[in-house]
Parts: structure tokens; C-alpha cells; sequence
């Protein structure tokens, strides 16, 4: 297998799509966002449960690729239990780091690094941001 | 003699052949991501043989000039060559005269062409247009606009689970109101062809007219439009070997006769004043505008390439390598093909157990396998097998290798491996 595929289809990607954290329907989530992908029929919904501007819970659920499953299951972890601002700055760093080319991917993404190599598949650019599109717009400044 | 040698006979005389055809198009000589490409996406758009390409820059180099307007002796060059393309279609299709051919920019703008100038003035609330399950969204769009436009009702032909036209659902279909039939000669999606002489003989002898969509078919099956007996026969020039831009609508000569223009503009009219305009005769009056001359010119070409080669000789080699994708592929575990009538062209689709059809497309991509992943611009079929994300399809043209069919497989394989 070639160097770039191994690069986007690492072994997290890989690891995080056969098993998906918080691929679930929360009972007590106060917030529901879809995002949706017409061109393939992909379909991820994302639900919060957001207090005082704190993320209590996320969990996500739908049908999609390695890539967009992969990348909610990650966006999941790293959104559980910060507030709301932060979460806004790490989609922020996230988004930039998916969508621009030759820039080294801030540390503080961690394990969300394994996706900056979807900067060489620009159509899959979408599918690694469904989820964290969807959350955008629970985030909003002045929610929760 | 040995059947077993004889076999083998056969597939190394074809790997010649095979090796000869592939010659001629020179992007086959390109490597994409440090691989050499293999080209599995010949549904979505053929490559070009340098006798097309020629056709093309000779045309611009040495003949250029606008066409049926000037007296000088480059716009008689270029009438002449526009006009010998049009007879080479004519040949091609096996139409009954050049005038029967109208250049249009694809099969989209045939279909919107009838759909505005055949349909649009016959309907009335009420009546009903027939399509089947497995159309193209460009065989399904411009229909629902005729119908929201008129009142009339779009009515869907169901298919089985192997992918085949229903005939006998078509015939209770078929019903006093239908003013129209449109059906994909072959799908794009599951690459079922349809028997389409037996779906014009139920419509005719009820006296409706069908369309039929040949994207798919043309450069892969004899296409013999007074055999079929169909009233319309649409395809575009860019799937069978020529330009993009440029694609052609069959008429029967007495359909497009009662049929008004449907662009107005220059080149379509005979006369022009305040008071009134004359149209031209058919096919010109259903060319409004200066045409793409050097897109028709290098349709001319791609169509002599391929008479050339000879469909009956490009079919054997395509079922070959169908048959031989099908029974590698078919051995994956968790891989089911759709799409599993016998009468197929060299289309295969296929989805793998747990593994989405982009993640397979991006993976293939890497190795220099170009495949086409998701819905392919026909959503209902895939509705129909529910698959919503779509499938992997796999397209195979003349010019494809049994060693490419091989690695393509073998791609499948690994990806199939990678997410166990």
C-alpha cells in the first residue's frame, strides 16, 4: 500500500471506525445537530448535552465512511467535558488544519493530527468535517 | 485439439489486439500517483484516441471557420467536414438519413430537447410519462419539469432484485393516458442493458412513442436505431471515445418533422422579419447558434475508431474482462455485486461488507485505479437496493487489460484486508 493512503487510512483512523466511541443516542442531550453529505447519502447526527457553557456529553451517530466516522469518534473525545469557547477554537484549528496545505498541524489536536493527510484528498475534505460542521452549530458564540 | 489451448490461444491472439487498440490513446501512458494508471471509469467519460485528438487540432489548425453561413472556401471546408460527421453518426446509428441526426451538447440536452419540444405541447393534466427505476437522474429531472410544467404524471417501470426492466409491469403500465416511454438502453449504475426492440413493440402497438438513453450503450453495444424501433435515441459524444460537448438526438424523421424548434436564434431559420419567421427543415432547425463544428468533427472520428474496431469485437473483449472482474471480486469475502442480470455491459458495481464506497474509491485511487464511488447520478436504483451511500463501480472500455482487470481485484482485495 502506498505511503499516502497508509498516511489517511492510519491505524487510528482505522481503529476509531471499526470502533466508534460515543457512537450513541444519549437520552438526555439538549442539543441535536445532522450534517449531512447530499453527494453521497452520508448522514452523521450530533448530540450535546451542554450546561453553563460546558460540554457534559457528545455522542454522534449516522452512516458514513472511515474518514467521517473516524473523525466524529476523535472530535467526541476531545470535546468531552471542555466549555464551550474551547471547543469553538479546537473546530477552528481543526477545520484550518484539514483545509490548508504545508502548515504544521497545531499539537494541541493530538490524535486529530492522524487527519491532516486528507489535505491530499480535497473531495474527502467534507467528509472528514461532517461531524465537526454539524457541531458548529451547537457551539455557536452564546450557546448553552 | 485441447479446448484448454485453444482458450489460451484466444486470449493471447485478443491481448494483441487488446495491446494494439490500447496504442492509440495516449493518456494511457500516464501514471498517477507514481502507479500507471488503470482506467476504470469509462461510464463516467471515455479516453480519447489520438485519431480523435487530431481530428480535433487539425480542424482548428487548418479548417476553421464557421459553418453554413460564408461563401469563402475554409467555411465550405468546415460545412463539409460538420455535414460528414453528421453522415458518419447517421451510418453509425444505422438512421435512415443524415437529416434524422441533430448535434446537441449530450444526452442532458437531447432529453430536455424532446422533453420541451416533443412532450411540453402534447401534454395535458393528467397524462402520464413512463421511465424505469434504474434511469439516470438526466432521463428523470427534465421529465418531473415537463410534467410540473403540463400536469402530467410521471409514472416508474419497478426493477427486480438482479436489476432487470420488469416487461410485465411495463405492460400494466402502459395505459391509455401514456404519451411517452423513456428507458436507459443500458443503466449506468447497475449495467443491465434492457431489451429495447420489445419495449418499443409494447409501446407501438399502443401507439406511444419511446426515447430511449444510449449514453451507456454506445460504445459498447451495436446500436441499430431502426431495429430497435424507438422514436429517439440520445448519447453523448464524450462516452464513446469523442470530445465532450457534443452529443447527438436520433429522430424519426416524421417526430422531428411536427416538432417546433426549441432554441431560437441564428442558423436555425430560413427567414427572418418583424412580421414573421421561417424555420428551417430538419435537423438544422434544432441548431440554433454557431455548434461546436470541431466537437461534431472529433465525434466524426471516434465514431469511425470505433466501426473501425467493430462493436461485435469490442463487446467479446469487454465481456471477457467483465466475467473474469465479476467471478475475482465475487470471491472477496463480504463483497456483493449489483446489479446481476446475465445481459449486462462492462459495468460493474459492487459494495463490500463495512467498508463505504468512497473509502474504497480514495484507497484504489493511491494504487493508480481510477473507479467511480456513490450513487452515479441515479439515486432511485440505488434507493432500490437500499444503499443509500451508493456503490464501488468498476467500468470497463476497449482498451482495459485481463493484467488490469487483475489488479483492480487484487486493490479489492487489499482494501478488504485492510478493514477486517
Amino acid at each position: 500500500m502506498t505511503r499516502e493512503v497508509d498516511d489517511l487510512y492510519q491505524r487510528i483512523v482505522l481503529e476509531h471506525y471499526k470502533r466508534p466511541r460515543n457512537f450513541r443516542v444519549p437520552q438526555d442531550a439538549n442539543h441535536k445537530a445532522c450534517g449531512d453529505n447530499p453527494l453521497c447519502g452520508d448522514h452523521i447526527d450530533v448530540y450535546v448535552r451542554l450546561e453553563h457553557g460546558a460540554i457534559l456529553d457528545i455522542a454522534f451517530a449516522g452512516v458514513s465512511c472511515a474518514v467521517a466516522k473516524a473523525s466524529a469518534s476523535l472530535m467526541t473525545e476531545a470535546m468531552m467535558g471542555r466549555d464551550a469557547t474551547c471547543g469553538r477554537a479546537l473546530l477552528n484549528k481543526f477545520e484550518h488544519m484539514v483545509g490548508s496545505a504545508g502548515t504544521e498541524p497545531d499539537p494541541e489536536l493530538g490524535e486529530l493530527r492522524a487527519f491532516a493527510e486528507v489535505r491530499d484528498f480535497p473531495s474527502r475534505v467534507q467528509c472528514a468535517m461532517l461531524a465537526w460542521d454539524a457541531l458548529r452549530t451547537v457551539l455557536h458564540p452564546g450557546a448553552g | 485439439m485441447d479446448t484448454l489451448y485453444v482458450e489460451e490461444m484466444r486470449t493471447r491472439a485478443s491481448g494483441t489486439l487488446v495491446a494494439r487498440w490500447r496504442r492509440r490513446f495516449p493518456i494511457l501512458r500516464a501514471r498517477v500517483h507514481g502507479k500507471p494508471l488503470v482506467y476504470l471509469d469509462n461510464a463516467a467519460t471515455t479516453q480519447k484516441p489520438q485519431a480523435v485528438i487530431d481530428a480535433v487540432s487539425r480542424f482548428y489548425a487548418q479548417d476553421n471557420a464557421n459553418v453554413h453561413r460564408g461563401v469563402h472556401a475554409l467555411s465550405q471546408r468546415a460545412t463539409d467536414a460538420f455535414e460528414a460527421a453528421r453522415s458518419r453518426v447517421q451510418v453509425f446509428l444505422h438512421a435512415a438519413a443524415p437529416a434524422e441526426i441533430v448535434f446537441v451538447r449530450g444526452a442532458t440536452e437531447a432529453i430536455n430537447l424532446v422533453a420541451q419540444s416533443f412532450a411540453r405541447p402534447l401534454l395535458v393534466p393528467g397524462d402520464e410519462i413512463l421511465v424505469s427505476a434504474m434511469e439516470h437522474h438526466s432521463n428523470i429531472v427534465p421529465w418531473q419539469q415537463v410534467c410540473r410544467q403540463t400536469g402530467a404524471v410521471l409514472k416508474v417501470v419497478p426493477i427486480n432484485e438482479a436489476g432487470e426492466f420488469r416487461f410485465s409491469e411495463y405492460e400494466r403500465l402502459l395505459g391509455a393516458r401514456t404519451r411517452l416511454v423513456a428507458v436507459t438502453h443500458v443503466s449506468n449504475a447497475l449495467g443491465s442493458v434492457t431489451d429495447i426492440a420489445r419495449v418499443s413493440a409494447l409501446a407501438h402497438a399502443k401507439g406511444i412513442p419511446v426515447l430511449v438513453d444510449g449514453a451507456q450503450a454506445i460504445a459498447h453495444v451495436r446500436v441499430d436505431v431502426r431495429a430497435l424501433d424507438c422514436d429517439f435515441y440520445v448519447f453523448s459524444g464524450h462516452k464513446c471515445f469523442g470530445p465532450t460537448g457534443i452529443g447527438v438526438l436520433y429522430g424519426k424523421r416524421e417526430r422531428l418533422e411536427a416538432m417546433p424548434p426549441w432554441q431560437a436564434g441564428g442558423d436555425m431559420v430560413r427567414s427572418v422579419s418583424f412580421d414573421g419567421t421561417e424555420y428551417m427543415p430538419i435537423p438544422h432547425r434544432f441548431e440554433a447558434g454557431t455548434p461546436d463544428i470541431a466537437g461534431a468533427i472529433g465525434l466524426g472520428a471516434a465514431v469511425d475508431f470505433v466501426s473501425a474496431i467493430g462493436l461485435e469485437a469490442i463487446a467479446a473483449h469487454e465481456q471477457r474482462l467483465l466475467h473474469h472482474a465479476s467471478a475475482g471480486i465475487g470471491r472477496i469475502p463480504g463483497v456483493r455485486i449489483v446489479g446481476t442480470t446475465r445481459h449486462k455491459a462492462s459495468i460493474l458495481s459492487f459494495v463490500m461488507d463495512g467498508v463505504h464506497p468512497h473509502d474504497i474509491g480514495s484507497i484504489l485511487d493511491r494504487e493508480g485505479i481510477a473507479i467511480r464511488t456513490g450513487h452515479h447520478c441515479a439515486m432511485p436504483a440505488m434507493q432500490h437496493f437500499g444503499l443509500p451511500s451508493g456503490t464501488a463501480r468498476a467500468s470497463f472500455a476497449l482498451y482495459n487489460t485481463l493484467e488490469e482487470v487483475e489488479q483492480f481485484v487484487e486493490g479489492v482485495r487489499r482494501v478488504q484486508e485492510m478493514f477486517r
